[in-house]
């Protein structure tokens, strides 16, 4: 869908009447569209975008992406371009970097567009959603065996500063496959507001591993104008549907930091002196948020898929912050990173219990018959294992049961032996499934194994394997 | 005469129009050159604020708002059931075919299909009077469910012809009545109605039976009425919309009316290619042919999201008029909640909680208001029902923010969310201590005439078990279990039980999604008994790890995966087993003593 504006031309102001934040407000505009495209130029020439947020008869809201330093009242030249923002997408994008609007700046030739498609896009018609059912193996044991990750499914992980997140993203992008299938993903970065470095980690991790040609990325980095970032999710997006439905591909879209995102938009909600919801972000940041994630999934009858994993931070480890919490109200799960893990020296540091994969039931129907009551199971001794380990700290190890001391032991090894793996380790699902079989062999009697069925044990336990029942 | 105006201010879905004198509050209108759906929401001399159901992009100032004269309605009639419709009743499936896979703007679509034949059986006789509510024939809509087609409410008057036996559509004149006024007025099976007003019922009955959901938390312990209205509140991940799901398919309710406001697209998809597939526990019929879907997406337009919970509450109400027991669940509240703060950010007004506004708790009592057990309209006093269930999504799984609190002071039954236990893998995740049920004792002798006469006793037993349990384990965090003594962990043993085999329900297991009322009975009695055993034995000098030796706890875990025509046969030989085997041991302690 794309909106017509045909019926309008170009029209020139110069008559900013006041600067506020990343807000212009321009006077003497009859018929400013809603979401119209502006061209912004400085009293030097310099040009930025715009997009109009309120029309009015007698003035517009203006917001500029690259935020307003620098302009004034007098001179600035205000042009509303009768279209609203469109990016341009084409196959030829595969390969090259964008800024967070989409504008090529790799210093290679610009993109010889084969569409122009408008950045917000258009709902999923929800009858036309086909559920999200193959396993995706990314290699990871704690993901895979736990938590597991569908083609057209939306998993953000929630991590706190200084957990290796970005680390573990560029291990599911590396490593992520159809297990049977040779397809390859093609994958759309988007960097918002993370740092220079963090970019070119991710750029030096692709190159290595030759994901390259089948990579988009679109930087905005902590440099680059804040307020651009409410709308790089967004051509990222527009990127990958024009990829997934279109091309047919199969498409992975890595986010890094949703929480960047979050607070563009608090600023501009702050600048228009909106009534503020939860903790100074806007009323609408859940809708934003859904407008953004939703875009992924798979449409019944087309080939093509988006996958989702954008990275969010949880300030102070905060998993009620708003861009948090809405972020899981929204994704289908959460990977969560705990610090610590992180400290034991386990990686991914990444915590099973609060994590969760809600399409792992539907997933896990087609890998093997033992996973989702073999994740059942670890769970449950996982969590007896925390259980216990809290009551240790206070009545101490003397006092516990024999099952109880095996449950403590079973947790130690799980987190150095399943959830602990190295950063190019690649583990099959068999080889993550074996080792949470033998784990249970080794530290759990097996009248505790109340969550697997009897014959599915006798058939995948590697206690009778092979041996005539 | 529709008044018409022009838009002199566009911000986000609020668009403010000049020229609309002649408007009425609520009006439908049209807006802007791609004919954009939209509710007149505010008037002030002249001017009308209008939320418009979709996407605003690319509207300006200048451009006309139409209104159409009539306030925003459905379409009420045969075609309901199996649809599934966006926020403001437009039939997805049919704008999928006109439009593809992704929505776009500007498109209308009839709710009822107006080419499809129905088959009209009269049931009223020409020459009779009638007044609203009146049963005039019958149609069979899908073999589930017997569609009635009533007088509407406003009219009376004498019948002066009915159409015979016959196919007809929506659209088809099937009865012609003479008002007061002489004039006649011709009806057909279609009746349009108003979303914002509640279809009227002749008197509110008490809620005195429940509405069983096989789910065995809800059924033994926290029953919600027919005619009643629940609220799950939960953080996420805590399985709300597993559990909205299961209510919907299990639920013994005739009609089911399912709104997806402001959720996942995959929650509707799955919803969509389940329930065709899933049976109806009683006909063996897809359960899809007792649903209507209302989805409105987080990702679709805010303010249809607003309007969604009123058009779904006005199908339920339709449905209710019939005489069928209704259960409508409403996923999620607070999405709903959340788009009246945002068009009231927008229009300006002053701020309650957390930017809510003031208005919210009143809204959500008239939401819930619209529940209830009603002997209908008509001569013949039908007796129908809207249960209510809302989930609700607190920020941060935080209870005590407003949507929570304002729902809490309605609703009567509560079903709290624990993320504690859905950590725990522990589903549904609802916390025993903290949820209650108010119909408990209304329901009380419903209960003891129809599934057993000693339900409530065996239910306060459970739940003393539990509250019990509650506070040894509070005693255990402090000093370790050996430090207490052996009847203390016995019940601790107990209530373990109680919790794992008979509170935790595999959602998705072929048997153990749905408990019947007798079954959850059995199994709570065998459970019990096991309890009253198990304290003779200790009692005589058994100790508890003989007991925990016993066979028979495995048969008490395997309790909820028998099947239903098996259970009395069943839980009758395992009872057997508890007797015999803490008899036993019961005996050879005597034997040592003696």
């Amino acid at each position: 869908m794309s909106i017509s504006l045909s019926a309008l031309k170009a029209r020139k102001y110069r008559t900013v009447s006041e600067i506020t934040g990343p807000l212009l407000i321009v006077k003497s505009v009859n018929d400013a569209a809603y979401n119209e495209l502006v061209k912004v130029e400085t009293g030097t020439g310099e040009v930025r975008t715009g997009v109009v947020l309120e029309s009015a008869e007698g003035y517009a809201v203006v917001q500029v992406f690259e935020g307003t330093s620098g302009l004034d009242v007098d001179k600035t030249a205000v042009t509303f371009l009768g279209e609203t923002l469109k990016v341009p997408v084409s196959m030829e994008m595969l390969g090259r970097i964008f800024d967070g609007k989409g504008k090529p700046i790799d210093g290679g030739p610009p993109i010889i567009p084969e569409e122009e498609r408008d950045v917000y896009g258009s709902p999923i018609n929800p009858s036309a959603r086909e559920y999200p059912k193959e396993f995706i193996q990314t290699g990871i044991s704690v993901i895979d065996g736990m938590n597991t990750l569908s083609r057209g499914q939306k998993l953000p992980i929630f991590t706190e500063a200084g957990l290796p997140h970005n680390i573990l993203a560029a291990q599911i992008a590396r490593q992520a496959t159809i297990p049977g299938k040779e397809e390859e993903f093609a994958i759309v970065f988007a960097a918002i507001g993370i740092t220079a470095e963090e970019a070119m980690f991710f750029r030096n991790e692709f190159i290595r591993t030759g994901a390259i040609e089948r990579l988009v990325t679109f930087l905005n980095l902590a440099e680059n104008p804040a307020i651009e970032r409410v709308i790089t999710p967004h051509v990222a997006l527009t990127t990958a549907e024009y990829l997934a439905y279109e091309y047919d591909m199969h498409v992975l879209v890595i986010m890094t930091d949703m929480l960047n995102y979050g607070e563009a938009l608090r600023e501009i909600s702050a600048a228009r002196a909106e009534v503020p919801g939860r903790r100074g972000y806007p009323g609408y940041l859940y809708t934003a948020l859904a407008q953004i994630y939703e875009r992924c999934g798979r449409i019944r009858g087309r080939k093509g898929s988006i996958t989702l994993i954008p990275v969010v931070t949880m300030p102070g480890g905060d998993i009620t912050h708003p861009v948090v919490d809405l972020t899981g109200y929204i994704t289908e799960g959460q990977l969560i990173l705990s610090r610590e893990l992180h400290r034991k020296g386990i990686y991914p540091p990444m915590n099973p219990l609060p994590s969760l994969s809600r399409l792992m039931k539907e997933a896990t129907r087609y890998t093997r018959k033992d996973h989702q009551q073999l994740s059942d199971q670890l769970y449950y001794c996982y969590s007896e294992a925390v259980d216990l380990r809290s009551l240790v700290a206070v009545i101490g190890e003397e006092a516990l049961t024999e099952r109880d001391r095996a449950y403590l032991a079973f947790g130690d090894a799980f987190e150095r032996r399943f959830i602990n793996q190295g950063i190019y380790e690649n583990r099959d699902l068999d080889t993550t499934l074996e080792i949470a079989w033998n784990l249970l062999c080794e530290y759990i009697p097996e009248s505790e194994w109340k969550r697997l069925d009897p014959e599915l044990i006798k058939m995948y336990c590697p206690r009778y394997r092979g041996k005539p029942s | 005469m529709p008044s018409i105006g022009r838009i002199i201010r566009v911000a986000g879905p609020v668009v403010v129009a000049k020229g609309m004198r002649g408007s009425q509050m609520y009006e439908l209108v049209r807006v802007g050159e791609l004919n954009l759906i939209g509710e007149i929401i505010r008037l002030q001399e002249d001017l009308a604020t209008v939320q418009v159901y979709e996407e605003t992009s690319g509207l300006r100032p200048g451009e006309k708002v139409v209104g159409t004269g009539q306030l925003l309605s459905v379409e009420l009639g045969p075609g309901l059931l199996t649809q599934i419709y966006d926020g403001i009743q437009r039939p997805l499936e049919i704008i999928k075919e006109s439009t593809g896979d992704f929505i776009a703007r500007g498109v209308s679509a009839p709710a009822l299909p107006r080419d499809k034949k129905w088959l009209f059986a009269p049931k009223a006789k020409a020459g009779s009077k009638v007044v609203g509510g009146d049963v005039l024939g019958e149609v069979p809509e899908t073999p589930l469910v017997t569609h009635k087609v009533m007088v509407p409410p406003d009219v009376e008057g004498r019948l002066e012809e009915i159409a015979p036996e016959g196919e007809y559509t929506v659209e088809d004149v099937i009865a012609r009545v003479r008002v007061p006024d002489g004039t006649v007025r011709e009806l057909t099976m279609m009746q349009r109605w108003p979303v914002r007003r509640p279809r009227p019922y002749k008197t509110k009955l008490d809620p005195v039976q429940p509405l069983l959901t096989g789910q065995r938390i809800i059924d033994a312990l926290f029953p919600i009425a027919k005619g009643g209205t629940a609220a799950i509140p939960g953080g996420f991940g805590t399985g709300k919309t597993v559990t909205q799901h299961q209510l919907a398919q299990w639920a013994d309710a005739k009609v089911i009316v399912y709104i997806g406001c402001g959720e996942r697209g995959n929650e509707m998809t799955e919803m969509l290619e389940r329930f065709p597939e899933l049976k109806d526990p009683k006909t063996g019929r897809p359960l899809m042919e007792r649903t209507v879907m209302i989805a409105n997406t987080s990702n679709m337009p805010v303010a249809a999201r607003e309007a969604s919970v009123y058009t779904g509450v006005t199908l339920a109400e339709y449905y209710r008029d019939m005489g069928y027991d209704v259960a409508l669940m409403a996923d999620s509240t607070s999405r709903w909640a959340e788009a009246l703060r945002e068009i009231s950010g927008r229009l300006e007004e002053m701020p309650g909680e957390e930017g809510f506004p003031p208005y919210l708790g009143a809204r959500l009592a008239e939401f819930y208001e619209r529940a209830g057990r009603v002997v209908t309209l008509g001569s013949e006093d039908r007796i129908g029902s809207v249960s209510i269930i809302g989930a609700v999504s607190p920020p941060g799984g935080d209870f005590s923010e407003p949507v929570v609190q304002a729902t809490l002071r309605i609703v009567k039954v509560f079903w709290a969310l624990d993320t504690a236990l859905a950590y725990r893998r522990h589903f549904p995740a609802i916390n025993w201590l903290t949820s209650y049920s108010l119909y408990l004792e209304t329901l009380e002798d419903w209960y003891r005439e129809n599934v057993a006469p000693d339900w409530p006793e065996l239910r306060k037993e459970a739940m003393a078990i539990l509250q019990r349990e509650a506070e040894l384990l509070e005693i255990v965090r402090l000093v370790g279990p050996d430090a207490l003594p052996e009847a203390d962990r016995a019940t601790l043993e107990v209530a373990r039980v109680i919790r794992e085999d008979f509170l935790m329900q595999h959602a998705y297991h072929p048997i153990d999604t749905y408990c019947p009322a007798e079954k959850t009975y059995l199994m709570l009695k065998t459970i019990l008994h096991f309890n009253r055993k198990v304290k003779e034995a200790i009692s005589s000098g058994v100790t508890l790890s003989e007991i925990l030796r016993l066979p028979i706890k495995e048969d008490l875990a395997r309790m909820k995966l028998i099947p239903y025509d098996k259970v009395k046969e069943s839980l009758g030989e395992i009872m057997k087993k508890i007797d015999e085997q803490i008899g036993s041991l019961i005996k050879s302690r005597k034997a040592v003593v003696t």
